[in-house]
């Protein structure tokens, strides 16, 4: 069989198996609907969970990203996997004591103040959609690339069968679903890495090939290669950085305290029976990531050697290599140069490709081919590169539902019940959530196929803006028992304002002052949320002195989510 | 239900504050400290065939966090007995 009809195979079974959960899954109640009858299994959350949170981008672009980063590469596996021991230890067990349904309902309540609850929606709803729209163009490239359907095309598919198990199932439907979703995609991504790793270094785990001698009998240790190769081709060392490291330093603490603070991973833990669950749930969610986020930089290691030797010719001194000839090169280069993803230009006329990080470089490399490539780069097997596809579309799916979700509570609890409509029966605003899924499915579809050229700028703003707004007022919540409304809303308020007009400045206003020489004291605007945090931490503590403490009845609220006796099920109203 | 005292309750309390404190100390050591601030003092050290620094910031720092988790959910589990607060 071909890989298009192998494709074909595998990315639609994955889907009749998608469907056929959603249809033994589906929600009947809001509370199924909503936090998928708080019943989830802690093992089977912290597998939804992992799904959940690995992105289109996580699987299809961050291996990539290391490749190029080398060890600045560190700041995303850090920040996406250390922000769920915040998350364990500071937050989920706590908010699941709490037991209500939504990020929005802690803070309203928990700060007695509909303005409260209002900024909260307001950013929950921004945060979501600005990670939906990337994740729908996620599930348009795999398809166009692979079933070779046209980005469109991919991106109604993708929304069909989100719309179907996502309006149908809620939270439950989902939860099941990512479930398998979740096997799927690191299946998917375990099995080539083991493949290349067993080639290239001949140990069977990526994690402890990363760190071994080559296969090829030179003795030389991988890493050692990849430095050499990198200072050969004018690229900075591979083991060490080029940011600077207090960029670094604040890029993982805004990354982390983010994590911590996106609603969709904290109402992950709502919908588990137990505190206790909670906590296990957390383990068991970082575990699971943690299988994929420790091969990542692996593979980014192994591609990034692969590559250069394909394009350059396998020589032990790059110094010495002049390049492979492009009528010999692999089939792999043609296939993709078809998707832009890669491109040469000979410059030196000569018919041979060569990449460098100087002068002599005739190659363009975009960064998403390291994992989407790598199959074919590394010659595995057609049903291989076939698995990849439907692991790069498990993970998009995931991730969209999740959102998506978010979304559709906001605005059917938060906005409606909580709100404006304080007396809608549960029947209608099961209708209502169910609606609201459904247009922000479309919304969604809309920007996947129409991007706004600022996907990638506004990633660093979701993460700075969960940063500098939920996470200081949540933390303050659980551990400050006499802060009031008015320090947490000026906190918020402050902390948004800082983030984002640092953002919008250096990302938007002027894009071409966004170098180091402008940034205060050299943060970059994707590390600016750890500052924005500290701002809304300030500034909640001086309006705090100057106004009334807690109320005795919120002060007594929180003292009781701090043990978790009588935690009972997720709370309706 | 919950604490038999006022002082129990201030007592859980304390030791869930230290839990936390121990691990997120932990938790800030190997990341931000090995990972990115000690980064280059301790790249100067061999580990297999990783520069120690470099192996802290791609993989060490996420096997402690895993670690770090259930230790957590552990001791909690056990404080929360001790007290009598634990669930049904």
């Amino acid at each position: 069989m071909d890989i298009k009809t192998l494709t074909f195979l595998i990315v639609g079974a994955s889907f009749v198996l998608y469907i056929a959960i959603a249809i033994w899954a589906r929600a009947g109640s809001t509370k199924e609907f909503y936090v998928a009858g708080g019943g989830v299994h802690p093992i089977a959350n912290g597998m939804a969970t992992a799904a959940d949170w690995m992105s289109a981008a996580s699987f299809i672009s961050m291996a990539g990203l290391i490749s190029f980063m080398g060890y600045d590469g560190a700041v995303y596996l850090l920040g996406w996997t250390g922000g769920y021991v915040l998350l364990a230890l500071c937050l989920a067990p706590y908010l699941r004591k709490f037991g209500k349904f939504t990020v929005p309902d802690f803070i309203g309540d928990r700060y007695y103040s509909q303005t409260a609850r209002t900024v909260a929606v307001l950013c929950a709803i921004f945060v979501c959609f600005t990670y939906v729209a990337g994740q729908m163009r996620g599930v348009g490239v795999v398809f166009s690339r692979f079933l070779e359907v046209d980005i469109t095309s991919g991106v109604l598919i993708g929304m069909g069968i989100v719309f179907f198990y996502t309006v149908l199932g809620g939270m439950k439907g989902i939860t099941y679903t990512q479930v398998a979703q979740y096997c799927v995609l690191m299946f998917a991504y375990l099995v080539p890495a083991v493949f290349i790793s067993i080639m290239v270094t001949g140990h069977l785990l990526p994690q402890t090939g990363f760190g071994a001698t080559l296969a090829d009998g030179s003795g030389v240790y991988l890493l050692d290669k990849l430095d050499g190769l990198s200072r050969e081709l004018g690229f900075h060392e591979y083991t060490s950085g080029s940011k600077s490291t207090l960029d670094v330093f604040c890029i993982t603490a805004a990354l982390m305290v983010g994590t911590a603070g996106l609603p969709h991973v904290i109402v992950r833990f709502f919908t588990v029976p137990k505190v206790r669950d909670a906590r296990k749930s957390a383990g068991w969610a970082l575990l699971f990531i943690a299988v994929v986020y420790t091969t990542a930089p692996s593979i980014a290691s192994f591609a990034r050697v692969n590559m250069i030797e394909t394009i350059n010719g396998p020589t032990i001194d790059a110094q010495a290599a002049t390049g492979t000839a492009y009528s010999e090169a692999p089939s792999w280069i043609t296939n993709w140069e078809k998707t832009g993803l890669i491109s040469w230009d000979d410059k030196n006329q000569d018919g041979k490709m060569f990449y460098s990080g100087d002068e002599r470089n005739e190659m363009k490399v975009d960064r998403d081919i390291m994992v989407l490539a790598n199959p074919e780069i590394a010659d595995l097997p057609a049903w291989v590169i076939a698995l990849v596809a439907a692991g790069g579309v498990a993970a998009a799916l995931s991730t969209s539902a999740g959102l998506l979700l978010v979304i559709s509570t906001s605005v059917s609890h938060d906005l409606l019940k909580r709100n404006l409509m304080p007396n809608i029966k549960d029947k209608a605003e099961l209708f209502y959530a169910r609606l609201a899924a459904a247009v922000a499915i479309c919304v969604a579809g809309w920007f996947g196929i129409n991007p706004p050229g600022f996907v990638a700028q506004v990633v660093a703003f979701a993460f700075g803006l969960a940063a500098s707004s939920f996470f200081p007022a949540i933390i303050m919540g659980i551990f400050y028992k006499r802060m009031n409304s008015q320090g947490a809303i000026a906190g918020m308020l402050a902390g948004i304002g800082f983030t984002t007009a640092y953002i919008v400045y250096f990302k938007f206003v002027e894009p071409a002052a966004n170098i180091s020489e402008n940034w205060w004291f050299g943060i970059s605007p994707e590390g600016i949320g750890a500052l924005g945090m500290l701002v809304n931490f300030a500034v909640a503590f001086i309006v705090f002195k100057f106004t009334a403490d807690a109320p005795k009845e919120i002060q007594q609220l929180v003292e009781d989510i701090r043990y978790p006796q009588g935690a009972g099920e997720a709370q309706d109203h | 239900m919950g604490f038999k005292n006022e002082e129990d309750k201030k007592a859980y309390w304390h030791a869930n504050l230290m839990l936390m404190a121990k691990l997120l100390t932990v938790w800030f050591v190997v990341s931000f400290g090995c990972g990115i601030l000690l980064v280059d003092q301790l790249n100067t050290i061999p580990f297999f065939g990783f520069k120690l620094g470099f192996w802290f910031a791609q993989q060490g720092a996420i096997y402690v966090f895993v670690a770090l988790i259930f230790i957590y959910m552990h001791q909690m589990n056990k404080l929360d007995k001790k007290f009598g607060v634990e669930e049904e």
